[in-house]
């Protein structure tokens, strides 16, 4: 969207809303989206011209519900004629809410869109992209844009999501009590792909994708808002300030990253880190632990060391016996062996890798090797450092992380070299 | 995770086939196309011309020499790209396996420009 980032923040904000009011007056969920996707694209284009409408809420509900109705019709003539005419119309038209209607089910709406559109049935990449679009208000262009992929892939899982939801049966109520946990679950697990998916993305021309982090961010402080009490909510929001946070020094304006040691610590948002350590602490004392608020509890951590030397890394250790113990994954293991290198010593830390060696999957993973090699040049074996980073460097399909992978062994090289020329100490 | 499906073909083997087996085969990659279309995996498809049709082109001293046809001996020769986009490295191989009767088919992760701090 070319419009001012005003129009397109306040459309993105009425999205939700609007398409929670279509659904529930007419049922047709899919029906509905297309129809609340063509009135926000209407919006963009005469808004920032005409100007915002006095209740731009009611004017995206009336243009989407008139869409709909000649959906059914199937009228094209009529319908082109009612979009001139609806652009044209008062802002409370007749088919605005009442005020009533608007107040007491705003809230429920998004958490019911939300949940649909993480709806189990479908998959991880349709409930990404039907989230962005239902919940965040955006285009299919901008989601293929920011993914990647041509429109039509977009286009065509954004649609098989629709059918599939319509298939499933689903409803635009909230899921049944007792299912709601698992449920959140799912809605959380995609808030965090979409926030990865933006975070990961490396400067230049890939700046688009870390809308996907803003847009994360901020359904996830919706969400939030919705339900005040659940420690994982509160959780994974603190987590996504806290990485968010370092993103300014996380890579360089080539697009080769900065590990965390050597980042210019000036560059983080303090902001960011300052609201992330009061939700994750706040939450810890209340709420009952989960794994979302530990990650964002170590990512607190790190935050709040001033200079690298600073962490308290003994603390992020006990950290992640926690997070093993709650939720045991080999990734979590690889960041535990890092911590506990840092506490005692590298050889420590590479006798909590080892029974990774075990698990076929993780030893084809490069990050497994990246770590052995971190940890090998810690121990002073350069040889068999270097040798690991070569390995990680050919195994990972990242760039980014190739080049940086690359670069520290060519250093252990380097360094051979010199060493050996130079006279011993 | 993206992905490019890479079939290897031997042009004779094609061009002996009797018609009714490689319309069956024709009408297993079709099946394999509009079943990844709908599941919004496909990124893009292309099948490659006959490897008759190559040129090969090198730079010698700054200038391209230009010669016809592929290099080697190798019998089976590219005959088709795909990308996909999908879930694992073991759903990228379900969709190349049907293609992978008469044909060799190599699936290879595509690099991404994004990346995790280290």
């Amino acid at each position: 969207m070319t419009s001012p980032p005003g129009v397109d923040g306040l459309l993105r904000e009425l999205a939700p809303q609007a398409l929670g009011v279509l659904a529930r007056r007419y049922g047709q969920f899919d029906a509905c989206e297309d129809a609340v996707q063509e009135a926000l694209l209407a919006a963009a284009v005469q808004w920032p011209e005409g100007g915002v409408p006095e209740n731009p809420r009611a004017w995206l509900i009336t243009v989407a519900s008139r869409r709909l109705t000649d959906e059914y019709r199937g009228d094209s003539a009529r319908r082109r004629r009612e979009a001139a005419v609806a652009a044209l119309l008062a802002p409370e038209a007749a088919n605005a809410p009442s005020p009533d209607e608007e107040l007491a089910t705003d809230e429920d709406d998004t958490l019911t869109l939300l949940f649909l559109c993480c709806h189990p049935s479908l998959s991880p990449a349709s409930q990404v992209a039907l989230t962005l679009r239902a919940v965040g208000g955006l285009t299919t262009t901008q989601i293929a844009r920011a993914f990647l992929v041509p429109e039509a892939t977009m286009a065509q899982r954004i649609s098989r999501a629709k059918a599939s939801i319509k298939s499933s049966g689903a409803r635009f109520t909230l899921p049944p009590e007792d299912e709601r946990a698992a449920r959140l679950g799912v809605v959380l697990h995609v808030l965090y792909l979409v926030f990865n998916e933006g975070y990961t993305a490396s400067s230049g021309p890939d700046l688009q994708r870390t809308d996907l982090t803003t847009e994360a961010i901020r359904i996830a402080r919706d969400l939030h808002r919705l339900l005040p009490d659940d420690g994982e909510v509160a959780g994974l929001l603190a987590l996504m300030l806290l990485t968010d946070a370092r993103r300014p020094a996380r890579s360089r304006a080539d697009g080769s990253l900065v590990p965390l040691a050597d980042q210019d610590r000036a560059l983080w948002d303090q902001a960011a880190i300052r609201e992330g350590v009061a939700l994750v602490s706040e939450t810890l004392a209340r709420a009952p632990i989960g794994p979302y608020q530990v990650q964002a509890a170590i990512a607190a951590v790190h935050d709040e060391a001033a200079m690298a030397e600073q962490t308290d890394w003994p603390q992020i250790v006990v950290l992640y016996e926690l997070l093993t113990s709650i939720s045991p994954n080999p990734m979590v293991t690889l960041n535990q062996a890092v911590a506990v290198a840092m506490v005692r010593g590298p050889r420590a830390g590479l006798a909590v890798l080892e029974p990774l060696d075990a698990d076929e999957r993780l030893t084809e993973h490069h990050r497994l090797h990246a770590v052995r090699a971190h940890l090998l040049e810690m121990a002073g074996d350069r040889e068999a450092a270097r040798a690991s980073f070569r390995v990680a460097a050919r195994l990972t399909s990242s760039a980014p992380e190739q080049r940086y992978l690359e670069g520290r062994a060519a250093q252990l090289s380097d360094d051979v070299r010199v060493g050996s020329a130079a006279p011993a100490p | 995770m993206k992905y490019v499906v890479l079939i290897y073909s031997n042009p004779a083997t094609w061009e002996t086939m009797p018609a009714a087996e490689r319309d069956r085969v024709m009408g297993i990659h079709n099946r394999l196309i509009k079943e990844l279309t709908e599941s919004g995996e496909l990124l893009r498809v292309d099948g490659l011309s006959h490897p008759s049709n190559t040129k090969t082109v090198r730079l010698r001293d700054g200038v391209p020499v230009v010669t016809d046809g592929p290099f080697g001996e190798a019998k089976e020769q590219l005959a088709g790209v795909w990308a996909v986009d999908c879930e694992s490295v073991e759903r990228a191989i379900e969709i190349g396996a049907p293609v992978a009767d008469y044909d060799t088919v190599e699936i290879r992760p595509l690099m991404d420009l994004s990346g995790l701090e280290m």
